[in-house]
């Protein structure tokens, strides 16, 4: 019988670092974790004593609060640190915040931070595991992680499986960490959006480019839509929501292009009748709710490994 | 080994009586071929074989800390409420009554049955909890260093009980 991997690293700072024999640890631990969430009493006590603090210098709702629910689930106590309440919108640097945090002793240390590599730095200076709840258009390696499980649970592999990701590529941090992850794993990647999104070397993204949505859901097993944040940009990169709807957006004629079992993901919040129409968005393909889901055991399974290879004890 | 099991068997069904409220709940992972067996037996002697379960205690486990890697994770998995059932922990080795302790937590968390017995296939002695098994296979003198290695013919292809001399430091 040959040993089953194990977790050895401190922190979870993205996907591209990771073997594929730890991804798939990962989601087999957040296989276990699900039932947890149908048990009568949702709480284990595995993680009693432990210290977690969510550092969000980006405002955030859904990844916030599937972290905070899965530390709790596991018995944690949390702290939550926004951008608004902390100290650094009264000048504190990066490295000083980082140096108090390490005086409070946690154990972990979630973080998302609009600058790339930020939770790099903060992982070199704490004693404590850090996650990264996402760093500018970097990673963002949970989402990932729960993307794969919820594609996992309905296909049962992700070798061979033909996926397209939608949208904006350039601004998203999911999509980097999903493509390493699905190219690890052995999926057929496409990345498709409008030119004005899509990166300048996209072809070193390591997956195939396409500017038409029709073209790229052609026989399609997954799709993965991206919001589209048209508000978010000094310049215009579509004329408006409507026009981007045309063109880009995922209607139910459209999808009929992919295979018959297709699954539909969105890592939310969704824009209807911008990238995505409502009758995909609450359709038969529609797998975005169990995303949220699957999420919280995602981030219960990456806990419970880093407690013990990483922090405090 | 055959037929210490259905001596098992045959003492829970005589202690408990009506085995349509039993539910057998073997701890990962020798704990289940375990359950399975004594579920067997019980099915032959009565007209009807008692629910089974599995429990995997690695999440209530008091050592998490101490232990380096995590260890692996599979899950627990009942056939239904355990309210007002009578549950019968299975496991193959009973040692320091550890695990039984992180079951009974666990098994806390599920709801309320209305009783819980213990049933081992050996008992090693060397108890670090005040823990007893109700039903027990068969009793061996251990020494601490020693390791018991337990095989079934469903997992690992045949039956067998070895107690195993300490591994040498290298």
């Amino acid at each position: 019988m040959s040993d089953p991997p194990r977790w050895q690293h401190k922190d979870l700072l993205g996907i591209a670092t990771l073997e594929a024999a730890e991804i798939e640890l990962i989601l087999d631990t957040a296989e276990s974790f699900l039932e947890v969430a149908i048990r009568p009493v949702k709480k284990v006590p595995t993680l009693r004593g432990k210290s977690v603090i969510n550092l969000f210098f980006e405002p955030s709702t859904r990844t916030r609060s599937s972290f905070e629910l899965a530390e709790k689930r596991l018995s944690a106590d949390s702290l939550n640190i926004s951008a608004s309440t902390s100290a650094l919108v009264k000048g504190e640097s990066l490295v000083d915040t980082a140096r108090n945090l390490q005086a409070m002793a946690p154990d972990l240390i979630i973080i998302r931070h609009q600058h790339p590599g930020v939770p790099h730095m903060l992982a070199g200076r704490v004693d404590a595991g850090v996650i990264n709840a996402g760093d500018g258009a970097h990673e963002h390696p949970t989402q990932a992680l729960l993307d794969a499980l919820t594609i996992r649970r309905h296909k049962g592999r992700i070798a061979g499986l033909r996926i397209a990701i939608v949208g904006d590529i350039e601004h998203s941090r999911v999509v980097r960490s999903d493509l390493h992850l699905l190219n690890k794993l052995g999926a057929e990647v496409t990345l498709a959006g409008p030119h004005s999104m899509m990166p300048a070397a996209a072809e070193a993204l390591g997956a195939r480019i396409s500017y038409g949505l029709d073209e790229a859901l052609e026989g399609v097993d997954v799709v993965m839509m991206l919001r589209t944040q048209i508000e978010r940009h000094d310049r215009a990169l579509v004329p408006s929501a409507r026009d981007y709807f045309r063109i880009f957006g995922l209607t139910a004629a459209r999808l009929a292009r992919a295979a018959d079992d297709v699954i539909v993901m969105h890592p939310g919040p969704m824009n209807r009748g911008v990238e995505i129409a409502s009758e995909v968005a609450d359709g038969a393909a529609s797998v975005i709710l169990e995303q949220v889901a699957n999420g919280v055991a995602v981030r219960m399974a990456v806990l419970y490994l880093l407690t013990a290879a990483g922090g405090g004890s | 080994m055959a037929r210490v099991i259905r001596r098992m068997a045959g003492q829970l069904v005589e202690r408990e009586r009506d085995p349509t409220s039993l539910l057998l709940l073997g701890i990962r992972t020798r704990g289940l071929p375990l359950a399975e067996r004594i579920a067997d037996e019980i099915a032959r002697m009565e007209a009807t074989r008692p629910a089974i379960g599995v429990l995997d205690i690695t999440l209530y486990r008091d050592d998490l800390s101490t232990i380096g890697p995590q260890p692996v994770v599979r899950g627990s998995e009942l056939p239904g409420p355990i309210e007002g059932r009578l549950v019968v922990l299975c496991d193959d080795v009973l040692y320091t009554g550890r695990t039984v302790r992180a079951a009974l937590d666990e098994l806390r968390d599920y709801g309320r049955p209305r009783a819980v017995r213990l049933a081992v296939l050996i008992d090693r002695g060397h108890r670090e909890l005040p823990i007893q098994a109700d039903i027990v296979g068969k009793t061996i003198a251990t020494a601490r260093d020693e390791l018991v290695e337990v095989a079934f013919t469903g997992t690992d292809g045949h039956d067998h009980v070895r107690v195993l001399a300490p591994r040498k430091p290298r």
